[in-house]
């Protein structure tokens, strides 16, 4: 039976696939007393016989589909597997205490799991736990009798199905074949949809109930672009799926001429479209897409992705490479980003009540100078290289701003009596992303060189609604009136004092936001790097004199949400545009 | 019974890899091989036990084999200690 779910189209594109299940099955067991031991233990040992034929297959699959390094982690699940102090163990409690395989893993896993969780200085022993927690995953699976999904074994084209994906799944999915993704949970922000787009393969996020529905080879297709996931199509929708899917392949290789075109609108206006960035491994992805600046460097996955803090040498590495690779174009770093949803684990931060209005970003540098100085002075050092804006986020008071300020002046200040260069074309910036701080957006103009505002945040402090709480994903309204007003009124605030100003979330690469921020008079629109060629080929059809009464009737006339999705597809359609 | 002492100079100590190595290399033989450190022993064949340790950088270790295979277990470790740079 066909059916079809509504999701969120999280990474254009379409997919038609049989489904892959990335999903894990019941693990759950009960703790039983057993006579006969010895069978016991027999049947435990037959289950570590299967797991490690089992793992064998994997590691050479994943070599043959992966690579040698991506096969390691499973070279070292093998060595556990055949640690006879492990096996030992648990042969011993099965006969001591004369209980089931089950338990007798499940405790003595658990015993090795929280010794190396316990090695709080040793980052590596903590990570080798998780080793030790998939190892016994995988015995467990086969007492069960049930199946682990590999995916690493993947060697024919699927859509992928999941609850949620984790950046360690996404690790081992081969791209050649993993032709999309549907999952149960996530946003367009999620980790699975950003990865999505990264590669871009089509994603529907937020399905809600993907992984009961569809069944483990069952046809799917994944429609990105419109957010529809349709279980067991038939024969005319998948050739009317195959016919869209052509159809915006061909758009897309459209858009691919327009790679070294410059961003300007119909009446010949430029306007910046520039990239988000992660890591200097997304510069292919920028270079690709023609961007014309990077809009926003987030650093925090350069603590993120460590086991301790990364030196100053370290980050001046990553920001010298990404500043040279733009060769002449600007560079906007942001300072780290931690704190709220996303946490270092060497480094312990007192748990809040509500980590979103807590110590995050801007309040954890100021409160840890230190390590706040070591990221300023990579920046500064970096800033020979090319031209840099530095950005400092979630500023919400003048008070915070000229202290943030006040510490980079004293960087910069030993930095050259030390006789080192520093950028002649170095910008200082802030976010705008606390609704106090585009309240008084023309006060903070006067002390900074460029605003950039952070669209997330923005509509989740205004609209009082978490971001990642999907019972209340309603109010996350990028085209609120009141959003917009802000909006309007950080730009106006900028302008008046002569600065410039970009938006550095989704919302810049969005159809509907892109024509109410261009009537706005925005300069400078950063997004994913995907987003980029399609936004500038919407620019060249708009004529900035068509759209000048936009803003004010998105943000006067329009009371709602809906209102302003309707007000920018009629203009558009009116001037005969697609979008 | 075969003993032998080494200094550890490698600069993670025995973690990772050379933690590995060191199994597969005391796993080849049939001999009873441990490691000692800290007042600890632990069997040389498990991992788990190797890693539990946490031998760092300028740990002095000593490896004992006891079996048939005993004296050739010693020189297979102490191979690998010197080619891999773990310990002089």
């Amino acid at each position: 039976m066909t059916k079809t779910l509504k999701g969120i189209a999280a990474s254009d594109g379409i997919a038609v696939a049989p489904a892959y299940l990335l999903v894990e099955p019941d693990l759950s067991f009960s703790k039983d007393s057993v006579s006969d031991v010895d069978s016991e233990v027999a049947r435990f040992k037959k289950a570590v016989e299967e797991s490690t034929k089992e793992l064998e297959q994997v590691r050479d699959k994943a070599k043959e589909n992966l690579g040698e390094d991506e096969a390691q982690v499973f070279d070292a699940h093998l060595l556990f597997l055949s640690d006879p102090e492990f096996t030992g163990a648990i042969e011993q409690e099965i006969k001591g205490q004369k209980i089931n395989a089950e338990a007798a893993l499940d405790e003595t896993a658990q015993k090795y799991i929280t010794i190396f969780e316990g090695m709080t200085d040793n980052a590596y022993m903590q990570e080798r736990a998780a080793d030790v927690r998939d190892v016994s995953k995988r015995i467990m699976a086969h007492l069960l009798g049930v199946m682990l999904p590999d995916p690493a074994t993947i060697d024919h084209e699927v859509v992928v199905i999941a609850h949620d994906l984790t950046p360690s799944d996404t690790a081992q999915l081969n791209k050649k074949y993993v032709k999309g993704f549907i999952t149960d949970i996530g946003g367009r922000t999620a980790h699975s949809a950003i990865m999505a787009r990264s590669l871009e393969i089509p994603a529907v996020v937020g399905t809600n109930t993907i992984t009961e529905d569809v069944k483990a080879g069952q046809m799917v297709i994944a429609d990105g672009l419109d957010g529809d996931a349709i279980i067991e199509p038939t024969e005319d929708q998948i050739k009317e799926y195959n016919e869209k899917g052509e159809a915006f392949a061909k758009q897309k290789a459209e858009w691919k001429k327009l790679k070294n075109e410059p961003s300007v609108t119909a009446d010949g206006k430029h306007f910046t479209i520039a990239a988000n960035i992660g890591t200097p491994n997304d510069m292919p992805g920028v270079k690709e897409n023609g961007a014309e600046a990077i809009g926003l460097y987030r650093t925090e996955f350069l603590y993120m992705n460590s086991s301790d803090f990364p030196t100053e040498d370290e980050q001046f590495d990553a920001y010298k490479e990404v500043i040279e690779g733009m060769n002449g174009k600007q560079t906007i770093i942001r300072t780290m980003d931690i704190g709220g949803d996303k946490h270092l684990d060497y480094w312990e931060l007192p748990d809040e009540m509500n980590p979103f209005l807590g110590v995050r970003a801007i309040r954890l540098s100021l409160q840890n100078k230190e390590i706040f100085r070591t990221q300023l002075r990579a920046l500064l050092r970096a800033s020979a290289y090319g031209p840099l804006g530095i950005m400092f986020p979630m500023i919400g008071t003048l008070g915070e701003l000229r202290k943030a300020k006040k510490v980079l002046e004293e960087e910069k200040t030993s930095l050259q009596e030390a006789g080192v260069k520093i950028g002649d074309d170095l910008q200082v910036g802030m976010m705008i992303e606390v609704p106090a701080a585009a309240v008084l957006a023309d006060q903070f103009a006067k002390e900074v060189d460029f605003f950039s505002i952070g669209t997330n945040d923005l509509i989740q402090y205004t609209m009082a609604a978490d971001r990642g709480n999907d019972n209340i994903s309603y109010l996350y309204q990028p085209y609120n009136p009141s959003v917009l007003r802000l909006i309007k009124h950080t730009i106006d605030g900028a302008h008046e004092n002569g600065i410039w100003v970009g938006m550095c979330g989704e919302a810049a690469g969005d159809n509907v936001m892109f024509p109410i921020l261009l009537s706005m008079g925005l300069d400078e629109y950063s997004m994913s790097a995907t987003s980029i060629l399609r936004i500038r080929s919407l620019m060249k059809k708009i004529n900035t004199e068509d759209i000048k009464e936009l803003a004010n009737e998105a943000c006067y006339v329009s009371e709602t949400f809906a209102d302003n999705e309707k007000l920018v597809k009629e203009t558009l359609s009116k001037l005969g545009i697609e979008a | 019974m075969e003993k032998r002492e080494f200094h550890i100079i490698a600069e993670t100590g025995i973690h990772a890899r050379p933690a590995t190595l060191l199994v597969q290399a005391a796993s080849k033989f049939g001999s009873d091989v441990n490691l000692e450190y800290n007042g600890k022993s632990v069997n040389l064949k498990s991992i788990m036990g190797v890693m539990s340790l946490g031998v760092g950088q300028g740990a002095d270790v000593a490896i004992t084999a006891e079996g048939d295979d005993e004296k050739e277990a010693i020189e297979a470790i102490a191979d690998t200690m010197t080619k891999e740079g773990l310990a002089e």
